[in-house]
């Protein structure tokens, strides 16, 4: 009879995980680290949404923006241009691994790579510019 | 002998329920990381926002 018992306790302790996880099904994004980048994205976004306006900068796969169409920037500002997407894209890395360190996973970075390529892409205009799963450019 | 299959069955049921603590900490909370997503592109990109002005 007491095995009986027990086993229905054991049985009852298996809902204990499922309650914890539960409670916490947001993730952290409010760390001063992440503030900061999304305000330095959010000054540097004036500068690059005329490119992926006229297709010259695309959003990536993997989370990050890339240079499309050269031709579509003028020689001029081809440089200015580069910069940017290396300033964006060092961002967005930082951003993806703050909010993981942030959620105390460093090991979900990845996932929420994927995540933000996929929202990013999402959330963008249309005539914008990503790649979709094969790696081809498409319009949205 | 019925006692010591009891304590295998017994160890099995608690192998169980410790991997799967385990399973649901390492488990990737992928609505709520959707969730996030959006409200941080909405913030960088200024899209209009419905719920909350900051």
């Amino acid at each position: 009879m007491n095995r009986t018992i027990l086993y229905f306790l054991l049985m009852a302790l298996f809902l204990v995980p499922q309650a914890i996880y539960a409670e916490e099904a947001n993730l952290e994004v409010n760390t001063p680290a992440i503030a900061s980048l999304k305000q330095s994205m959010q000054a540097r976004h004036a500068q690059l949404v005329a490119n992926y306006e006229n297709g010259a900068v695309g959003f990536t796969k993997d989370g990050l923006v890339a240079l499309r169409d050269a031709s579509a920037v003028p020689l001029a500002q081809r440089q200015h241009v580069n910069a940017l997407i290396s300033a964006e894209n060092q961002d967005r890395n930082a951003l993806y691994r703050e909010i993981a360190r942030a959620n105390n996973h460093p090991e979900w970075e990845q996932q929420i790579r994927t995540t933000f390529g996929q929202r990013w892409i999402k959330l963008a205009k249309s005539g914008w510019w990503y790649q979709a799963a094969s790696g081809s450019w498409t319009q949205k | 002998m019925k006692k010591m299959l009891f304590y295998t069955n017994l160890s099995v049921l608690l192998g169980i329920f410790l991997s799967a603590c385990v399973t649901i900490n390492i488990y990737f909370p992928a609505a709520a990381a959707e969730k996030a997503a959006d409200k941080i592109i909405g913030e960088v990109w200024q899209l209009e926002e419905k719920e909350e002005q900051e």
